[in-house]
C-alpha cells in the first residue's frame, strides 16, 4: 500500500464534514438525476433499487449480524409493507390529487410490518438460533399463503396498477433516515443490548438489561425499515405479487448481508451495491451493451456462448459466489468493522470494531 | 434489620433436591463467605437470588422487595451486581462497553430519544462513559478500555468483571469463586482488592470461595453448604474447628 496515498485517505476519513459533504452532494445529485436526465432511466431504475436494497439489507443485519438471531422473515415483512401501501395509495389515500401523502402511505405500511415483527420477537423470547430461524421461515411462509388467498387484493395474481410515486428523492430520503435511525439505534443503550444478547444473553441479563424489550425493540424497528422498504419497492414495480416476496427475496438479502460482513452500516452498504450491480451487469442486454466496444472477432463468440445465456447462467454464478464468499471470506468485506464515519464521536475512542485504530492512546487521554 | 434474607428455600432440578432449607441473614456492610465442597449448591444459591433460577419454594427478600418471581434484570437494577465462576464477558466487545453495557438500568432515555440521538440522550451517553472510564481506571484498565474483552489476561478478564459489576451500583455484590486460576501471590493481592472496594463502594458482599485463605482471612462470616443443606454458619475460627465440617471437606478419617 503506498503510504502517503494511504495518509491522505485517513486524513479524509476523520474529516467531521465528510459525512454531512457526502449527504449534501447525494441530495443534489438525487434531484438533479431524473430533473436533468443526467442518467437513462435504466441507470435510475438501478439506483433506486440500490437504496432500497441497502435499506433491506442494514435492517436485516440489526437483527443477524447485531443481535446475532438468524431471521428469514425479512421478504414477509417486505411484502406486508408493499401491500399495505399499495392498498392505501390505490384505494384509500388521494394520491391522484396529493401526491405528498405518499409518506403516509410509506408509514402505515411500516407500522403494520412493525406489529407482525413485534409477533415475531414474542417468539424470539423463548427460542433462539435454528429454532428461531425456523419460526421466521414459517412466518415468511404464512404472510405468502395469506396473501395468495385473499383474492380482494388479486390472490396469487398479484396486484396491477399501483401508481408509481417512488422516485429518486424519495429513494434517498427514506434510504438515509432509516439508515441513521438504525445507526442511532446500534449506538445506544439498546445497541449495546443487542450486542450483549448475542455474546452472553443470560449474563446481558443478569447486568441489567431488559433482554425482552431490547428484543422487541430491535425487531420493531427491523421490520419497520423492512416494511417501507416494500413500499419504495412496489411503488416503483407497480406491480407486487406473492411470488415477489418469496424465499429468494430473502435469501438475496442474506447474501448481500453476509456480502458486506455482519454487524457493519458500513459493510451493508457496500453489499447491498455490490450486490444490485453485479446482478445488472450479469443481464445479457447489460452485459452486451458493457462490452460492446470488444472487437467482434471477440465479441461475437463471447455473446453466442456466454453472455445470451446469461439470463440463466447468473442465478448460478450468484449462489456461487456466495459460496465462494463464505468459504474464503467469511466475515464479508466488513464484518463486524466499522466505518469511522458512521460511529459517533464518543464512541470512537473504545470501539471494538473501527476499520482502523481510529485515536492514538494519546487521543483518548485528551478528554480527561 | 437485615439487607437479604432468605427463608426456608427449597430449589428442585427435577425431583433432585438442589437446595434444601436454605436460610440466610445477611446485614448490611458485611462480608460473607458461602464455602462447600463442588456441587454443594453455592452457584445455586447465587443463581436463586439474582433470578436466574426460580427457587421452588421460599422466600428471599432483597431490602423491602420479595427476589423469587423477579427477572434477572428486575433484580439487578435493585442494586444487586454479581461475578460469573466461569468468566462470562461479553467477549468480542470492547472492555469500555463491557462496562458501559452495566449501566443500562440507570439510564433514563426513552426509545425515541435514543434514536434521534437527542442532546439529553447524548448528555447521557457521555454520564455513562466517563462514569465506565472512572471504573476502569479504578481497576487499571484504562489503557485497554478499546480493547476486546477477549483479548485481555486472565487476571485482567476477573478484574473486568468486578468493574463491570460495580457499574450496576450495587449494594449487594455476589463473587462466584473470585480467586480462581490465581497464585497465592495474587490471592493475597485479591484479598486486599475486595477488602478495599468494600470500603470504597460501601458494599455487601457475598462470595463463594474454595481458597480457604481467602475465606478465612477477610469473611467476618462463613456459611458451609453440603449437598444442597446448611452444615454449619458461624465465624471463621468457628468454622475450622467444627468436626462436621471437616468430615464434608476432608472425609472422615481426617478427624484425630
Amino acid at each position: 500500500m503506498n503510504t502517503r496515498l494511504w495518509r491522505h485517505w485517513e486524513w479524509l476519513l476523520d474529516r467531521p464534514w465528510l459525512l454531512p459533504a457526502l449527504l449534501a452532494g447525494g441530495l443534489v445529485l438525487a434531484f438533479a438525476i431524473p430533473q436533468y436526465q443526467l442518467f437513462n432511466n435504466y441507470i435510475q431504475l438501478i439506483l433506486m433499487y440500490i437504496g432500497i436494497n441497502i435499506i433491506l439489507t442494514v435492517s436485516l443485519n440489526l437483527v443477524n449480524g447485531y443481535m446475532g438471531e438468524f431471521s428469514l422473515a425479512h421478504a414477509g415483512f417486505m411484502a406486508v409493507g408493499a401491500y399495505t401501501s399499495a392498498l392505501l395509495t390505490m384505494e384509500v389515500l388521494p394520491v391522484g390529487t396529493y401526491p405528498s401523502l405518499f409518506p403516509v402511505a410509506l408509514l402505515a405500511g411500516g407500522a403494520a410490518t412493525a406489529v407482525l415483527g413485534l409477533a415475531v420477537a414474542l417468539s424470539s423470547f423463548r427460542v433462539r438460533g435454528d429454532y428461531l430461524a425456523i419460526i421466521t421461515l414459517a412466518f415468511l411462509m404464512i404472510v405468502k399463503s395469506a396473501i395468495e388467498n385473499v383474492d380482494a387484493i388479486g390472490g396469487p395474481r398479484g396486484l396491477p396498477g399501483i401508481p408509481r410515486l417512488t422516485t429518486l428523492p424519495w429513494v434517498f430520503f427514506w434510504t438515509v433516515t432509516l439508515v441513521w435511525l438504525v445507526r442511532n439505534f446500534v449506538y445506544s443503550h439498546y445497541g449495546r443490548g443487542i450486542l450483549s444478547i448475542r455474546e452472553d444473553e443470560i449474563a446481558s441479563d443478569l447486568m441489567s438489561v431488559d433482554t425482552r424489550r431490547v428484543k422487541i425493540f430491535a425487531f420493531m424497528l427491523s421490520s419497520f425499515c423492512a416494511g417501507i422498504a416494500g413500499g419504495l419497492f412496489a411503488h416503483l414495480l407497480q406491480f407486487i405479487s406473492p411470488r415477489v416476496f418469496d424465499i429468494v427475496k430473502t435469501t438475496e438479502i442474506l447474501i448481500m448481508v453476509y456480502l458486506g460482513g455482519i454487524a457493519s452500516i458500513g459493510g451493508s452498504i457496500i453489499g447491498a451495491t455490490l450486490y444490485t450491480l453485479l446482478l445488472e451487469v450479469l443481464r445479457p442486454s447489460t452485459m452486451a451493451s458493457l462490452l460492446s466496444w470488444l472487437p467482434a472477432p471477440i465479441f461475437d463468440p463471447l455473446y453466442e456462448y456466454f453472455i445470451r445465456h446469461l439470463g440463466v447462467l447468473r442465478m448460478v454464478i450468484m449462489p456461487l459466489a456466495l459460496v465462494l464468499v463464505m468459504l474464503y471470506w467469511p466475515r464479508g468485506i466488513m464484518g463486524m468493522r466499522e466505518f469511522r464515519g458512521f460511529v459517533p464521536r464518543r464512541d470512537r475512542a473504545a470501539h471494538h470494531a473501527l476499520d482502523t485504530p481510529a485515536e492514538s492512546p494519546h487521543g483518548t487521554a485528551d478528554r480527561h | 434489620m437485615a439487607l437479604l434474607t432468605a427463608t426456608d428455600v427449597r430449589h428442585y432440578f427435577g425431583g433432585l433436591c438442589a437446595i434444601t432449607d436454605f436460610n440466610l441473614a445477611l446485614h448490611r456492610g458485611e462480608l460473607m463467605g458461602l464455602i462447600g465442597p463442588n456441587g454443594a449448591g453455592k452457584t445455586t444459591i447465587f443463581n436463586l437470588i439474582t433470578g436466574v433460577y426460580r427457587a421452588s419454594q421460599g422466600s428471599i427478600r432483597f431490602q423491602d422487595t420479595e427476589l423469587v418471581g423477579k427477572t434477572p434484570h428486575q433484580i439487578t437494577a435493585l442494586r444487586i451486581g454479581r461475578t460469573f465462576q466461569n468468566i462470562r464477558l461479553f467477549r468480542e466487545l470492547s472492555v469500555l462497553d463491557n462496562v458501559r453495557i452495566a449501566h443500562y438500568a440507570q439510564t433514563r432515555c426513552s426509545l425515541l430519544e435514543a434514536l434521534l440521538h437527542t442532546g439529553r440522550y447524548r448528555r447521557e451517553e457521555q454520564r455513562i462513559i466517563d462514569h465506565s472510564r472512572e471504573l476502569l481506571a479504578i481497576f487499571k484498565l484504562e489503557h485497554l478500555a478499546g480493547e476486546k474483552a477477549k483479548n485481555l489476561p486472565y487476571g485482567s478478564q476477573r478484574r473486568l468483571e468486578i468493574a463491570r459489576a460495580l457499574a450496576i451500583g450495587p449494594e449487594l455484590l455476589l463473587l462466584d469463586e473470585p480467586a480462581a486460576g490465581m497464585n497465592p501471590n495474587e490471592i493475597g493481592q485479591l484479598m486486599e482488592f475486595i477488602l478495599w472496594i468494600r470500603e470504597q463502594f460501601q458494599l455487601t458482599i457475598l462470595l463463594i470461595e474454595h481458597q480457604m485463605k481467602l475465606v478465612m482471612g477477610i469473611c467476618e462470616r462463613i456459611k458451609v453448604l453440603d449437598f444442597g443443606q446448611t452444615l454449619a454458619e458461624g465465624a471463621p475460627e468457628m468454622i475450622q474447628n467444627d468436626p462436621q465440617v471437616l468430615k464434608a471437606y476432608l472425609g472422615d478419617g481426617a478427624i484425630g
